[in-house]
């Protein structure tokens, strides 16, 4: 539903690939904890058992890679690196302190999210090559065994720090009040945009609706 | 499982809180001894796995060697490895033959990196058996294994290999090879026996002439519970790549050791972060502003 009165930060078919790819990577992550941490194995239960979970986990990862391409080539642009990322990373304790300054000046997506972008796409594609070379019966068979052993520790080690960032990134939205709307309907408050991103809120502000 | 052993002393993927059934544990270390110097090359010992163990591997296709089927696979548990090797020393070709299979090593890179808890175990008697109604098809066990010996089926997804005829042991019976063996070339017993004979064996070679005669039980994986006697024990990789100094790989022990106690430690570290960030600054929520306008209260 349109809305005049908030700005649309996230259009509708990025917060469907963005949901759409949660609800893999849920699956994908909590199978992928139970055969790291064995004490955890019965997380693999989420998707009807061990052999079945096998099985799933990595077409459910292949699916969250196609979702974060698309969401890649859509986002991409807002996420290059510019000049004023440095200020906002050497100003990181006023931003996790949560004072709001205007020196920062951010723009659609402050410093530490496009860290958090370029990450979760670096590790995803690690973790599509990695996990090609250790899926069977398909593509591991093609791969030497020495290969395969260095996809094991790459794979894990993605894992692991693709879903640290997760944490990092759960946590944050659920720090910044408002942010989830961003992500659900898609709509935010003119004045969370102009607390939160003033850069941006005067350049889409500025543009139709402005008051 | 129809029949309990109760004697498990490793089980893949399990915490060390939680062990297998052991209380049966006080087994001699058991060992096959193969002797390749008396080894005929006959075949014998392939055909009395197949008929033993039940399986019917297709027949495959001559690939101009007496290598027949060509590789181990999950239908073919044993096969014989025949090399020619021109011995400069003695100005003799040699005809070295291999029994492959599974080594049953003390330190099982296989059972280190299986993710599935039970699906491969260890028997206080040495031998690694694969449980195959746990197995999940990872094939990391063919990672984990310095020998290349486990096999993924084509028809069920399961990673198959040499039991040691456990099920023989278990009613006090030799396994099949052993027991089919025309020349006494494959010998079973209690690993300090077998060691014993093997040692007899070496000085008989040497004896003989060969220098470098040795019994082959690598200690890189704590030893094994299948030997070979060779007559070039110094130049191991003659028989068919049999590798010097076989260790698990490092890649899995970093990823089976320390990347799991750090990656651990880097979970609760970031939980408890967001927990004390959040107690400690609170909601960053919009400020109040004084001189709202209507449209920022939308």
């Amino acid at each position: 539903m349109k809305r005049h009165d908030a700005l649309l930060r996230t259009p509708y078919a990025v917060r469907m690939s963005h949901w759409l790819m949660v609800i893999c990577f849920f699956f994908v992550s909590m199978s992928g904890l139970s055969w790291f941490f064995p004490s955890l194995n019965g997380l693999n239960s989420l998707l009807g058992g061990p052999q079945l979970a096998r099985i799933l986990h990595p077409f459910m990862g292949v699916a969250i890679f196609l979702l974060l391409t698309f969401m890649f080539i859509r986002l991409v642009r807002y996420n290059l690196p510019e000049a004023g990322d440095g200020k906002w990373f050497a100003n990181l304790g006023l931003v996790l302190r949560g004072e709001h300054s205007d020196k920062l000046d951010t723009g659609k997506y402050n410093a530490g999210q496009k860290l958090l972008f370029w990450g979760i796409m670096g590790l995803i594609s690690l973790l599509l090559i990695s996990g090609m070379v250790i899926w069977r019966p398909y593509f591991a068979p093609l791969f030497s065994i020495p290969t395969i052993r260095v996809g094991l520790f790459i794979h894990a080690l993605a894992g692991v720090l693709l879903m640290l960032l997760i944490i990092g990134h759960i946590y944050l939205a659920f720090w910044v009040k408002g942010s989830v709307d961003s992500m659900s309907s898609g709509y935010v408050s003119r004045k969370w945009a102009r607390t939160h991103h003033p850069r941006w809120f005067r350049q889409v502000a500025g543009k139709k609706d402005a008051p | 499982m129809s029949m309990q052993s109760q004697d498990i002393i490793k089980r893949s993927a399990t915490n060390v809180l939680t062990p297998a059934p052991h209380v049966r544990d006080k087994k001699a270390e058991v060992a096959k001894l193969i002797d390749v110097t008396t080894c005929i090359g006959c075949k014998a010992c392939q055909v009395a796995c197949s008929e033993w163990n039940d399986i019917r591997d297709q027949v495959g296709h001559n690939h101009g060697m007496y290598d027949n089927p060509i590789d181990l696979s999950a239908d073919s548990w044993t096969v014989m490895r025949y090399d020619e090797y021109q011995n400069d020393e003695s100005g003799r070709l040699e005809w070295l033959i291999r029994k492959d299979g599974c080594m049953h090593c003390a330190d099982p890179g296989c059972l280190k990196a299986c993710p599935q808890p039970g699906a491969i175990v260890q028997y206080a008697n040495g031998i690694v058996d694969f449980q195959s109604e746990h197995c999940i098809g990872c094939g990391y066990c063919i990672a984990g294994c310095p020998f290349n010996v486990p096999r993924i089926s084509q028809k069920d997804n399961k990673a198959y290999k040499c039991t040691l005829c456990s099920d023989r042991l278990a009613v006090g019976q030799e396994p099949a090879c052993v027991k089919t063996c025309p020349t006494g070339a494959i010998r079973f017993g209690s690993k300090e026996d077998m060691l014993h004979y093997g040692a007899e064996r070496v000085t008989e070679l040497k004896g003989r002439g060969f220098a470098g005669a040795g019994v082959y039980d690598p200690q890189g994986v704590g030893g094994t519970h299948v030997m070979y006697v060779l007559q070039h024990a110094d130049k191991p990789q003659l028989y068919h790549k049999l590798p010097t100094d076989p260790r698990i790989s490092s890649a899995i022990h970093g990823w089976k050791g320390w990347l799991k106690p750090v990656a651990a430690a880097a979970f609760f570290a970031t939980l408890a972060g967001t927990l004390f960030h959040y107690v400690g600054v609170g909601a960053n929520s919009l400020p109040e502003d004084e001189h709202a306008t209507e449209e920022d209260k939308a």
